[in-house]
């Protein structure tokens, strides 16, 4: 298979060509390679390499949207899929404010986001590096029992957005990781325990099998002997993973779309203060540091550095062409879709929180009685962004004295999105970009519900 | 039968022979091609209009070569023989096998059935009539109540036609309609925003709503919303917990589920590891896994590997009796397949996963479990879950939970997780209702694949679950 932006232009121009009278069409056209690759015991368990195509046809007539999606370039298949978009947009109903995007005079930034390196490297030395970790893993603690997943996989992307407007534009990502779930046992009858640790990069030789060894033992033996806790209310000290996790959900609630249809709790408060004084969130996708850096978002719009929340002070929201039209106001490059199946919606995807001066060990020798959580389960099931109802499973340690103390499992932390905000009493300087739409830190956390024993 | 129905993906049996020739010349011990030709079609209504309408169709093969432990996999959307020939080799050489030589596989035709007929093809209705079913249901919604303020429906239906055919001269196919109807709502209160959830999904065609009138669900959605709007903060600690009828299958696909999957039993990664024939669970619990359930959302003719879907007893009055099997697992302990193998779309491989998972209903009187219940919480619709299979250790939502006083049932309560640990909560369940009942479709999520499941349960009771409210 053939392959670079060149193909996906010929692809997203037959899209745009066939537009009709006044119509408006937009192609989005996605090429992707991967490489997966688990091992098991030294030796390859699954091996698996591909190639993705997808091309997105997005038709607004008479403001009435149609979307039909294709996983092939076949210039039929391609064509199928426009003719089925306009005949969807015919069972739609008019909206002034439907649209493609439209150009605006904000330049993508240049981001260095491809390694082209990465594409040649043999597929022996991925596998290599992926028995490597399975066997540093298992050497990095007596206590590790096994490995229940070893996996390197890599993959690179390219994406043409193109509209009958005008804009014409491509991005290309290249990623690479590393990720292990190890899996420990003290000896006790029971349960064992799991933990993962990873390593990512833009190329292969970003990855640190060190890391993530060492992160993948730690976090499963952390967790042997733990014990329940009394219910409480308490200090909560995150870590940066379960930070970032409850970040991203809080830049979930601040998406134009929720708010323009009455599911945001965040709607009619800019001007208000929704958190505590310290508390400052960007959404700045042209940060090359963050894994969902872009210079254009799934709209072909260039993205920008969006202030949402500065001192505790809601400033405003995230925007797709769609929200800002409906709002009166300019898209912020914000338009983010699930792939190539699915067609725009405002969103976050590098949303971080300006990091404080001190860092967690720092922070946890100022706390007398509290808990360390670092992994919360049921995030989906247990917090509701529109109530702002929040409960979520927990694990952690125990803080007593200012020093990290006993593991404790099978609780649950709760209590509401606006509340935590405000409860908020402390933010780290250890900002750590994560695989998520939000960076984590050490955020600590006054007077949480513990539900426990 | 529709005159507008395809047949499923044509390939010449020659092509088929071929293909799995090039796999295996490399001397692969198991070859196997799966093509996938899936068409989906939703209608989004939001926010007071039909939003929009989408298609799509997802169509290629992917082909998997397996040399000793070691599986290679690639797949490809271009069916003509020269692509089935490139992803072919592909996985040959992913499989990283040695020499090889020139092998011939005989196909038998293997006949499927399916767990039921199908009525009406969803490519064979207007799209207008399925948009009517989405203004229907938010006019129906509305009138729940002043305090809905928003309601979002969405009709979606797709038709999945796959052949597998393999080394061991397996040829077969099925043709799987799904069709399923979702409405959300907010109502709004004295007391913020309250969202309500509805959903009903199955293993049909447009038929479904002979069945399931769009009112009922849109209504069911506004009244857990409306309901919300006066519930008292969720407890906070460990209490009895009575689940209701249908609305809790989700217990047993975390609690204990997804730990006989024997994929994860082999990796030492299951809490349920060893413990065959030992006594798991409460002498009160036979939990099933059963793919051949008409209509239901996990169920299909034939898996995604060509075994034909089956019911299989997992624990019978509380003793671990079987796990889940997939093929590969099947073959090399030489025992029979529990048609258990599935994945996502041509574009993965296939792993040991749930169908329909349920727990028979048992003896007791619901309307007397609750009465024997002093204190406690009574949950009436579970959401989603998770679960840490090597630890046990598992969650689920409660989205419309109500408290338990006195043995009667009280106020409504906000939403929150319930957390335990699966081998625990199963011999912790103390009374089973004779009201059994299946729940809403779920989409299963393991690995980065997603697939539809069903589960059901009958009135249950587990002495004690941690609830993960705020209130003392």
């Amino acid at each position: 298979m053939s392959s670079g932006s060149g193909d996906l232009y010929d692809v997203a121009d037959l899209v745009v060509g066939a537009a009709e009278g006044s119509e408006q069409v937009e192609a989005y056209v996605t090429h992707s390679r991967e490489t997966q690759i688990r091992v098991y015991e030294g030796e390859v368990e699954q091996l698996s390499v591909a190639e993705t195509l997808g091309v997105g046809v997005r038709i607004v007539r008479d403001g009435r949207q149609g979307f039909a999606y294709c996983g092939t370039f076949d210039a039929d298949s391609v064509r199928e899929a426009v003719a089925d978009a306009r005949d969807n947009a015919a069972f739609a109903e008019p909206d002034e404010f439907a649209g493609v995007g439209s150009p605006d005079s904000v330049e993508p930034a240049d981001l260095d986001l491809w390694r082209s390196e990465l594409l040649d490297v043999p597929t022996d030395r991925k596998v290599a590096i992926a028995v490597e970790l399975e066997q540093a893993v298992r050497a990095a603690d007596g206590r590790i029992t096994g490995v229940e997943s070893c996996d390197y996989g890599d993959t690179a992307g390219e994406v043409v957005v193109a509209t009958s407007t005008g804009i014409r534009r491509s991005a290309r990502t290249t990623g690479s990781q590393l990720i292990a779930f190890a899996l420990a046992d003290d000896g006790d009858a029971g349960s064992s325990q799991t933990g993962f640790g990873f390593s990512l990069g833009r190329t292969f030789d970003d990855l640190d099998v060190g890391v993530a060894a060492g992160d993948a033992a730690r976090r499963a033996t952390r967790m042997l002997g733990a014990t329940k806790p009394k219910s409480d209310r308490l200090t909560v000290v995150l870590d940066p993973w379960v930070s970032a996790q409850l970040l991203g959900i809080v830049a979930g609630t601040l998406s134009a779309e929720e708010v323009v249809k009455g599911r945001s709790l965040f709607a009619e408060r800019v001007g208000e203060e929704v958190a505590m004084p310290a508390f400052t969130l960007v959404e700045d996708a042209t940060d090359a540091r963050s894994w969902g850096a872009t210079p254009i978002d799934d709209e072909g719009l260039a993205t920008r550095r969006v202030p949402l929340i500065s001192g505790g002070v809601l400033d405003g929201f995230v925007h797709s062409t769609w929200t800002a039209r409906r709002m009166g106001t300019a898209s912020t490059g914000s338009a983010v879709r699930g792939g190539f199946k699915s067609t725009p919606n405002a969103d976050c995807r590098s949303v971080s929180l300006v990091p404080g001066s001190v860092g967690p060990e720092e922070l946890i020798a100022g706390i007398d009685d509290g808990i360390l959580v670092q992994e919360v389960s049921g995030l989906h099931s247990g917090v509701n962004p529109v109530s702002g109802d929040l409960s979520t499973g927990a694990e952690g340690l125990r803080i007593r004295g200012g020093a990290v103390a006993e593991p404790l499992r099978e609780f649950t932390l709760a209590s509401t999105l606006q509340r935590l905000l405000h409860d908020v009493v402390a933010i780290g300087s250890d900002l750590t970009w994560l695989p998520m739409s939000a960076a984590g830190l050490t955020l600590v956390i006054a007077d949480v519900s513990i539900s426990g024993q | 039968m529709n005159p507008e129905v395809e047949v499923a993906p044509v390939l010449e049996e020659a092509v088929i022979q071929r293909t799995l020739g090039a796999a295996l010349r490399t001397g692969g011990d198991f070859a196997e091609v799966f093509v996938e030709d899936k068409r989906s079609s939703s209608a989004m209504f939001d926010d007071g209009r039909v939003e929009e309408l989408s298609s799509g169709r997802d169509r290629g093969a992917g082909i998997r070569v397996v040399v000793g432990d070691t599986t290679g996999f690639a797949h490809t959307a271009d069916l003509s023989e020269g692509g089935l020939r490139s992803a072919a080799e592909a996985a040959a050489a992913a499989a990283r096998g040695g020499g090889g030589g020139v092998r011939t596989v005989e196909l038998t035709r293997q006949e499927t059935t399916p767990p039921n007929p199908v009525g009406v093809y969803p490519e064979s209705v207007g799209k207008g009539t399925k948009v009517e079913l989405l203004r229907r249901a938010d006019e129906a919604a509305r009138s729940e109540g002043g305090s809905i303020k928003q309601v979002r429906a969405r009709y979606g239906d797709s038709r999945r036609q796959i052949l597998v055919a393999n080394s061991d001269g397996l040829l077969a196919g099925d043709d799987q309609v799904r069709t399923l109807f979702v409405v959300s709502t907010v109502a709004f209160g004295d007391t913020g925003m309250q969202t309500g959830y509805e959903s009903v999904g199955r293993t049909v065609g447009f038929e479904l709503f002979d069945t399931y009138e769009v009112e009922d669900i849109a209504r069911t959605s506004a009244r857990r919303a409306i309901t919300k709007l006066d519930a008292r903060p969720a407890p906070s600690g460990t209490l009895p917990v009575v689940i209701g009828p249908g609305g809790g299958g989700v217990l047993f696909h975390e609690a204990c589920g997804h730990g006989l999957e024997k994929d994860l039993v082999d990796k030492g990664a299951s809490v349920f590891k060893g413990r065959m024939g030992q006594q798991v669970a409460s002498p009160l619990v036979t939990l099933v896994d059963d793919g051949t359930m008409a209509e239901e959302w996990g169920a299909y003719g034939i898996d995604d590997e060509g075994t034909p879907a089956q019911r299989n007893v997992l624990i019978q009055d509380g003793v671990l009796t079987d796990y889940m099997w997939d093929f590969l697992r099947s073959r090399k302990a030489g025992r029979q397949l529990s048609g258990n193998g599935r994945r996502q779309s041509y574009q993965h491989l296939p792993m040991v996963r749930m169908t329909n998972t349920y727990m028979l209903g048992g003896k007791d009187d619901p309307a007397s479990i609750v009465a024997s219940t002093e204190n406690g919480v009574y949950v009436s619709h579970l959401g989603g879950g998770q679960v840490n299979t090597a630890s046990g250790d598992f969650v689920f939502g409660m989205t419309e939970a109500y408290l338990i006083e006195d043995g009667k049932i009280t106020d409504p309560i906000r939403e929150g997780n319930l957390i335990g640990n699966g081998p625990k909560v199963l011999t912790e369940i103390d009374a089973v209702g004779n009201d059994f009942a299946m729940g809403s479709p779920g989409m299963c999520g393991k690995d980065g694949q997603g697939v539809p499941v069903g589960d059901g349960v009958p009135t249950l009771r587990v002495q004690a679950l941690t609830v993960g409210g705020t209130a003392a």
